[in-house]
């Protein structure tokens, strides 16, 4: 049955969100092959989180790190609050932004455990809009390889990326239903659901 | 055609489904690559519960105990079935005139048939032959028949109601039924029983995110599902209209940078139009 193998190649690939999240790449003129290189570079640094023998806690905090370090984390948190971010304080922004970063490490680290010995494969890299599209293929042990899309941007100054497709899954989309989600719950309450945030993933 | 002349999703049998066929494939749902067309979202809804309970009860219990039999069995019995699931396949392949699909899996079905011991091993996987996989749905899809309304159905999960008639034709074509006048019917059962468990006790992190951990499991199961089923189908993206409803963002590439709200880097002298040009929703949004 179709959507057996659907959702199986699917399970892999949200895992492979995971690794994706965690992996720098290259801007403009670089070649795929420069970015294979920082994108296995981003592996072999998870690969090392993940057999390091930390506690959970631990490598959380690793994966934290390697998030704020390749994504542009108050863009991805800014998109994921939607229209909420216009009313929002600027303390509130920052508190969310801090909060959130938390939150996608402990949602997407608890996954890296299942792609444990992936790799990512780089293919190619083209100019879309204002950003670069970098496509690639993500291979995890026992799982057909399967496509991990990064829009990689350099508007925060640095290169960045800000969203992710993984078998055409958008990250950022599916945190704003997310985020939305929760302020719904929470009958739009911002402070109440940053503090859950802190808790949540 | 408008919606109300759409099937139903309350089928309660495959021949009912079978039979919705011909009435489906007069549906055209509004379908828009990034839109979500759920009218019986409160059936669904109902159902997602009823799913999430059995789950909770009963499935991801069993498939627990499951994951504690040794790999090489719950990987033959899932090998074992999908391998069945090629020969149907196949002609799916060629019903879309898909012909790389079609030696791709029939390679794959004549090594893991023979080399793997009646699909036990999957050989061909490690020979870097894998499946390509499709269903009746995708068909439907290349004949031009439309997703349909959304729909939450008992066992097969998020499908739409052009995937939930594909995944009933499929189950209906799988060989082992009629071989030998069914008497392996059975093996085809515990099979299909096997991959499913497997599946979920092996993806538990990520089912148990999506189901339990979000603030919407339905929401996201929607969005996933229908996102990942589109661009299964290579369907491009509808950079026009895009639906702002709940997550319903139409492009993909949307730029959050295109917002200017939400663009940390924003220059407050730019024109006023170059940031609205990408990505309607959002200005949209912020009106």
């Amino acid at each position: 049955m179709r959507d057996l193998t659907n959702r199986r190649q699917f399970m892999g690939t949200i895992a492979a969100g995971a690794l994706a999240a965690a992996t720098p790449l290259p801007l403009l003129a670089q070649s795929a092959g420069e970015a294979k290189q920082l994108v296995d570079r981003a592996v072999a640094d998870i690969n090392r989180t993940i057999s390091s023998g930390k506690s959970e806690a631990a490598m959380y905090k690793d994966f934290e790190r390697i998030f704020a370090t390749y994504a542009d984390v108050p863009t991805i948190a800014r998109y994921a609050l939607g229209v909420e971010a216009r009313s929002a304080s600027a303390s509130q922004l920052k508190e969310f932004t801090s909060a959130f970063q938390g939150y996608m490490a402990r949602k997407y680290g608890s996954q890296f455990r299942e792609f444990i010995g992936g790799r990512i494969e780089v293919n190619s890299a083209r100019q879309v809009k204002s950003f670069i599209e970098v496509k690639t293929t993500a291979h995890l042990r026992g799982e057909a390889p399967f496509d991990v899309t990064f829009l990689v941007s350099d508007k925060s100054g640095k290169a960045r990326f800000f969203n992710l497709f993984i078998e055409g899954v958008n990250m950022l989309l599916a945190e704003r239903t997310e985020i939305g989600a929760m302020l719904d719950k929470r009958r739009g309450n911002i402070d109440q659901m940053i503090s859950d945030l802190k808790k949540a993933g | 055609m408008t919606s109300k002349f759409c099937l139903k999703p309350m089928p309660t049998g495959a021949i009912a489904l079978l039979s919705g066929a011909l009435l489906l494939s007069a549906c055209a749902s509004p379908e828009k690559t990034g839109e979500i067309y759920d009218p019986y979202e409160t059936e669904n809804r109902a159902r997602h519960e009823a799913a999430k309970r059995a789950d909770q009860k009963y499935v991801e219990p069993i498939a627990q105990g499951y994951g504690e039999w040794p790999a090489p069995i719950r990987d033959g019995v899932t090998n074992f079935s999908r391998n069945l699931s090629l020969a149907p396949m196949i002609v799916n392949n060629l019903l879309q005139a898909d012909i790389k699909g079609a030696g791709q899996n029939t390679a794959r079905l004549l090594v893991n048939s023979t080399l793997g011991i009646a699909g036990l091993i999957d050989i061909a996987g490690d020979m870097e032959i894998y499946e390509d996989t499709t269903g009746f749905g995708d068909t439907l899809a290349v004949w031009g028949v439309g997703e349909g309304a959304y729909m939450e159905t008992p066992l097969i999960g998020p499908s739409t109601e052009r995937d939930t008639v594909g995944s009933v034709v499929d189950l209906a074509t799988n060989p082992i039924w009629y071989i030998s006048g069914g008497s392996y019917a059975a093996l085809g059962v515990i099979g299909i029983v096997g991959e499913k468990l497997d599946e979920r006790q092996k993806y538990a992190t990520t089912i148990d995110a999506v189901l339990y951990g979000s603030a919407d499991s339905y929401a996201q199961a929607r969005q996933i599902y229908l996102q990942n089923r589109r661009f299964n189908l290579g369907q491009e993206v509808a950079f026009e209209s895009p639906d702002c409803d709940e997550g319903g963002v139409a492009d993909p590439y949307a730029d959050p940078y295109a917002d200017p709200y939400a663009d940390p880097y924003a220059d407050p002298y730019a024109e006023p139009e170059a940031s609205t040009d990408q990505n309607s929703c959002n200005s949209e949004e912020i009106q």
